[in-house]
């Protein structure tokens, strides 16, 4: 029969010479491997101290991203719920009153912004989709949780710490992912 | 009556100090079996390129700690049909038969205490050697009735293998130890010692002896590659399947406390014992005490290295099948162990008479 790769190998069905009978030469051999093993290297990454680096275009959870004024960039338009392949995202929006200028940017806000991280795939087209760069997938993905009402992201679990009274874990979050906002944009 | 009774007076201290001597022998092997368990993970992850157990204390040397608080805290189930007597005895059986050979292991040569010399020995038994083999035969029964009293077919399919597989390689056991004692011309485990350190090392006269004695000791304390009696893929857990908690916890440890004393007795038989390697003890000037300790550690040494053996060789050979296991045991190490032994017989006498004349 003509093999089908270059690769194929005829089984040696020779009778066992005296030394393989004998188990103990291949024995020693098979000691003589796990030994060396003991002088290798480890591959093991030790996890909480230790972090893997993710990939460049790794997508984790999402950030609602705000702008250099530390107001909330999204104004509930539904592009990226559109967008959702798995219809993991709701929202509601609202009106911004009177005083509120400095919390949402736009006149229109999302008073509630849901994405529920068990339906979600990571495919990162909501972030996509946003005109306003509202929303983006961080670095981190989400932690393990006991039921699945805590999977259920809402707009606390999902927004960017306020540049301006907390820089450094404003920092932490965007992580050189989100696009740092522009003066004047 | 009064004279008995005064002479066991003058004994008190004697048996204070076997009783010391019972208690230290006890609580090493059970230190050592404890910390076996944490260096057979070690070393079996140091061999797969793994870290091994490094969370709970440094290097993670308080795991066996851990274990315990675990298994101790497990609910103790006792099956509704098992036999409640039997399935009670088995473990400690298995921990008795393998805590009771090391009374006749000479653990070192003898320390000075205010002018009293103690041996380290428990007892010198002049059948030292018969005595190590009743009690190894003693450790199938804790196999045997645990598999059978906990009323499942799988564990008592594993206590017959075990069963079978340990009286099977016992023989051959024997077999190599009877080639041994034309060496020594002695049972005693100490005479074996004290022979050694003149005539040097057995393993220079019974190398065959020896391989067989180490597969049979391999096969004695169920571990791969002859681990059959807890085949996991094919028993589920073998015998000790029903048990739960503490008692599951004497049967594996049971197995690590057979494994160190195999260890100490392959040491004791064929590598010197507490003999120290390329040192003349009787010609030095040092404190006896401190020889002692020094002989103390030697034998360590040589434990340690044969359980770092037995791991090793756990991790790098596959389990044996069912029918090569017996193939092995009555086709090649038996009739191995009669040609060594006759070869040895046949050696012995000639030294001894000359060439016989006809």
């Amino acid at each position: 029969m003509q093999p089908l790769t270059n690769r194929a190998k005829n089984v040696d069905r020779r009778p066992m010479t005296l030394a393989e009978r004998a188990y103990l030469p291949a024995i020693l051999k098979g000691m003589g491997i796990t030994f060396s093993h003991l002088f290798k290297k480890k591959p093991t990454i030790q996890y909480p101290e230790e972090k893997r680096p993710f990939s460049q275009v790794f997508r984790g959870l999402h950030v609602l991203n705000r702008d250099e004024e530390g107001r909330e960039r999204c104004t509930a338009c539904g592009l990226c719920a559109v967008a959702c392949p798995a219809e993991a995202i709701t929202m509601e929006a609202a009106e911004r009153q009177e005083g509120e200028e400095n919390l949402y940017r736009e006149e229109k806000y999302a008073a509630k912004y849901e994405i529920n991280m068990l339906r979600c795939i990571f495919c990162g087209l909501c972030e996509e989709a946003c005109p306003k760069d509202a929303i983006y997938l961080s670095e981190t993905f989400a932690p393990a949780n006991y039921d699945r009402k805590g999977f259920i992201y809402g707009k606390n679990d999902l927004l960017i710490p306020n540049p301006l009274t907390d820089r450094e874990a404003y920092e932490q979050a965007a992580g050189g992912r989100v696009r740092q906002p522009v003066a004047g944009r | 009556m009064i004279s008995t009774l005064l002479a066991m007076q003058m004994d008190w201290a004697l048996v204070l100090e076997k009783f010391l001597l019972i208690v230290v022998v006890v609580s090493v092997s059970l230190g050592f079996a404890m910390y076996s368990t944490y260096a057979e993970r070690k070393v079996a992850a140091a061999l797969q390129d793994r870290s091994g157990p490094n969370r709970f204390g440094w290097f993670g040397l308080l795991q066996p700690v851990a274990d315990a608080i675990k298994l101790f805290s497990k609910e103790d189930i006792i099956p509704n049909k098992a036999n409640k007597v039997l399935f009670v005895m088995g473990p400690g059986l298995a921990m008795l038969a393998a805590l009771m050979t090391s009374a006749v292991i000479p653990w070192g040569d003898k320390i000075v205490l205010g002018g009293r010399e103690i041996s380290l020995q428990i007892a010198d038994l002049n059948i030292g050697m018969l005595y190590v083999f009743a009690v190894v035969a003693l450790g199938v029964y804790g196999v045997m009735i645990g598999g059978w009293s906990s009323n499942n077919k799988f564990s008592l399919l594993a206590a017959i293998r075990g069963a079978s597989q340990n009286i099977s390689y016992e023989l051959a056991m024997g077999l190599s130890l009877i080639a041994l004692l034309f060496v020594t011309g002695s049972l005693s485990l100490k005479d074996i010692v004290v022979g050694q350190q003149t005539n040097g090392w057995n393993i220079l006269y019974q190398p065959l002896g020896f391989l067989i004695f180490i597969v049979c000791a391999f096969a004695e304390c169920n571990r791969t590659p002859f681990d059959l009696p807890e085949a996991e893929n094919e028993l589920n857990f073998g015998y000790h399947q029903e048990y739960s908690s503490m008692k599951l916890g004497f049967y594996l440890f049971a197995e690590y406390i057979n494994m160190f004393i195999s260890s100490v007795i392959m040491a004791t038989l064929y590598f010197g014992g507490y003999d120290i390697p390329f040192f003349n003890e009787a010609a030095s000037s040092l404190h006896p005490n401190i020889l002692a300790l020094m002989g103390f550690g030697a034998l360590m040494a040589k434990t340690v290295f044969f359980v770092f053996v037995f791991m090793w060789v756990r991790w790098t050979i596959p389990r044996f099948r069912y029918d090569q296991l017996m193939n092995l045991g009555w086709k090649s190490l038996i009739p191995l162990a009669l040609f060594n032994m006759l070869i040895t017989g046949a050696v012995v006498l000639y030294l001894q008479n000359g060439w016989p004349k006809f």
